[in-house]
């Protein structure tokens, strides 16, 4: 049967590749990308969108056409069989109107208009048992415009809804501890949703901060871990304001892994050579990365090392005596912000199982020749690039799937250890921090602020 | 810090990197805490491959925990047996590291553990 599937009115690039994760994550077979999908059962249709961010609803979808002659002509042509079931029950009627508008007696009229479907149970406008829903797509600006009419119709049996709630839940502005970089709690489920977190999966988050993915993806049942070069970013006060604090504000810290200090150049995480024939699962650990890399443009990006050690000779004798005092801060260096992501990528080719997703944010100038391109690897394929705007800059949502070793292309992989890049200045290897200063860096400096 | 992090932690320091006595790193003065979690058998299936086995075997020693088997249950094995299930979820998930330290056994190497969160953070001259 075909269903109607109404989404949010937010985030419009997320909105497919979301539920099309969700399609994986459940295990079902949807046919068409648009709003209409084809699903083996109502159970499917309810299952697909129950943790969705952005979609609000779906619907079996009992008939649609440009007026409401061919609305009822396809309710008359494929679903006289299905009224019976609904001739006595509890139910309600109502007109979901997008970017339009109708007078009360209009929309009497056009409810009317479907008696013939013969349901004479009580109308209930609280908890009805059955809810039908005429759906109209106006064109922008209609009543302005006085358009007299939508462009289509949509009529439907309500099925179940999306986890629009969640957002709230997980809300920055009630949360105890967070950061100037804390992800939305609406993105950072989108995030969690993409990359397929779900019970008894492993996800990680190299750049954790406060923990926005990690909480995200234990919220749909992921046990995670995360790390951060700077401790203090996961300790908080270390009494109620910490990561952990989080995980225990909202009840979810049986999905709290492990945390830990450390830099994504120098990883404490095992892992093993990439290679051509291994078994998908072996030596690799998780089944989804998650993150928002720093991006460098405040403060500059940095790594663990020395920039200069001629020039500073005394830093590498201090460490040497120093390191093992608890206070003891290990220098840092400056480091490109392309290299960092192909350390990413790098780093998740070797970590990921088979299918394992690599979901990452990335700041790009909105003027194409600026724009930074996708960062690619041999080992991971690109599932979807979303992308959020802002004023003069845009952040994308950019995800991978890990694939097996066997569909890896080996050429690939020589032509790339011949080209990665090794950046040493901060600036040079950083085109958005030098387009954000340089170009589109606002007057009074108020709006569009990166991190 | 979940036991189960343990199995994916090895020394960062590049040059050790080659040696197997790199991993597992091995608690010293460890302060062991429990969180109670519901038993997720899926859960602990999943990790059966991504598990070093021998290294959880170590680990289960060092930190005093009943020694585990030679060789790990296969997932139908894990599935079907409720005692392993339970052991494995109690050392792997509910129980944590504290405080304390984790020893690289090459390079000798201590990592500070600090109110469950281990600091792999390297000075210059192991970087
Ligand atoms: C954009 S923030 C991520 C915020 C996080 N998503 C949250 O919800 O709080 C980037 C983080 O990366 C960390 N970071 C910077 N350089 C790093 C490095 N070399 N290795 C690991 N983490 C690093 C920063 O300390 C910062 O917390």
């Amino acid at each position: 049967m075909d269903y109607l599937v109404r989404f949010s009115q937010s985030h419009e690039t997320f909105r497919l590749p979301e539920l099309e994760s969700l399609a994986v994550i459940e295990g079902i077979v949807m046919k068409s990308p648009f709003c209409i999908v084809h699903l083996p059962s109502d159970d499917a249709a309810k299952r697909l969108i129950r943790r969705s961010i952005l979609v609000q609803s779906i619907h079996a979808l009992w008939g649609s056409g440009p007026d409401l002659a061919a609305v009822h002509a396809a309710v008359h042509a494929t679903t006289p069989h299905l009224w019976a079931q609904y001739l006595t029950c509890p139910f309600k009627f109502t007109i979901d109107s997008y970017q339009g508008s109708r007078t009360a007696e209009d929309k009497v009229r056009i409810i009317n208009s479907f008696a013939y479907l013969g349901f004479a149970g009580p109308i209930r406008m609280r908890d009805p048992d059955e809810e039908f829903t005429l759906f109209e797509d106006w064109e922008f600006n209609s009543t302005p415009l006085g358009i007299p009419d939508p462009k289509h119709y949509y009529f439907g049996r309500y099925l179940g809804s999306g986890a629009r709630d969640l957002p709230k839940v997980l809300d920055l502005k009630k949360r105890r501890y967070i950061s100037t970089t804390s992800m939305d709690a609406e993105l950072a489920l989108v995030t969690a949703n993409i990359a397929l977190a779900a019970p008894g999966k492993l996800m990680y988050d190299p750049f954790v901060g406060t923990g926005s993915f990690p909480i995200a993806c234990a919220q749909f049942g992921a046990v995670t871990f995360g790390s951060d070069i700077d401790g203090r970013s996961i300790r908080g006060d270390e009494k109620r304001k910490t990561l952990r604090g989080n995980f225990e504000q909202y009840g979810l810290l049986g999905g709290l892994g492990g945390m830990f200090t450390a830099d994504l150049t120098n990883s404490p995480i095992r892992r093993a050579d990439l290679r051509y024939d291994g078994d998908g699962v072996t030596g690799r650990l998780f089944d989804g990365i998650v993150c928002d890399p720093p991006y460098g443009v405040r403060e500059g990006l940095r790594v663990l090392g020395v920039r200069d050690p001629e020039k500073s000779p005394w830093v590498i004798p201090k460490g040497k005596v120093m390191y093992k005092d608890p206070d003891f801060i290990p220098p840092r260096k400056p480091y490109s912000f392309l290299a960092m992501l192909d350390d990413i990528l790098q780093f998740s080719a070797q970590t990921l199982v088979d299918g394992g997703r690599l979901s990452f944010w990335m700041p790009t100038a909105n003027d194409e020749n600026q724009e930074i391109a996708v960062p690619t690897h041999p080992y991971l394929e690109v599932v979807s690039v979303c992308t959020q705007v802002f004023n003069k800059w845009s952040r994308r949502l950019i995800t991978y799937r890990r694939i097996p070793d066997k569909e890896v292309d080996p050429e690939a992989m020589k032509a790339r250890e011949v080209a990665t890049p090794v950046g040493k200045s901060a600036d040079e290897l950083n085109p958005f921090r030098k387009a954000y200063f340089n170009k589109f860096e606002t007057a009074d400096g108020s709006s569009d602020d990166a991190s | 810090m979940k036991v189960l992090t343990l199995n994916f932690l090895t020394c960062a320091v590049k040059t050790c990197k080659s040696s197997s006595d790199s991993f597992p790193l091995h608690p010293k003065d460890a302060e062991l805490v429990s969180d109670d979690v519901e038993l997720n058998p899926q859960l602990l299936v999943n990790l059966l491959p991504r598990i070093d086995w021998k290294a959880l075997r170590t680990t289960s020693t060092e930190l005093g925990f009943p020694e585990l088997p030679e060789q790990p249950p296969t997932a139908e094995e894990l599935e079907a047996d409720e005692k392993m299930l339970k052991d494995l979820h109690t050392l792997l998930v509910e129980t944590q590291m504290n405080e304390g330290k984790l020893v690289c056994g090459h390079c000798g190497h201590e990592y500070a553990v600090r109110e469950g969160i281990a600091n792999f953070l390297l000075p210059s001259h192991l970087v």
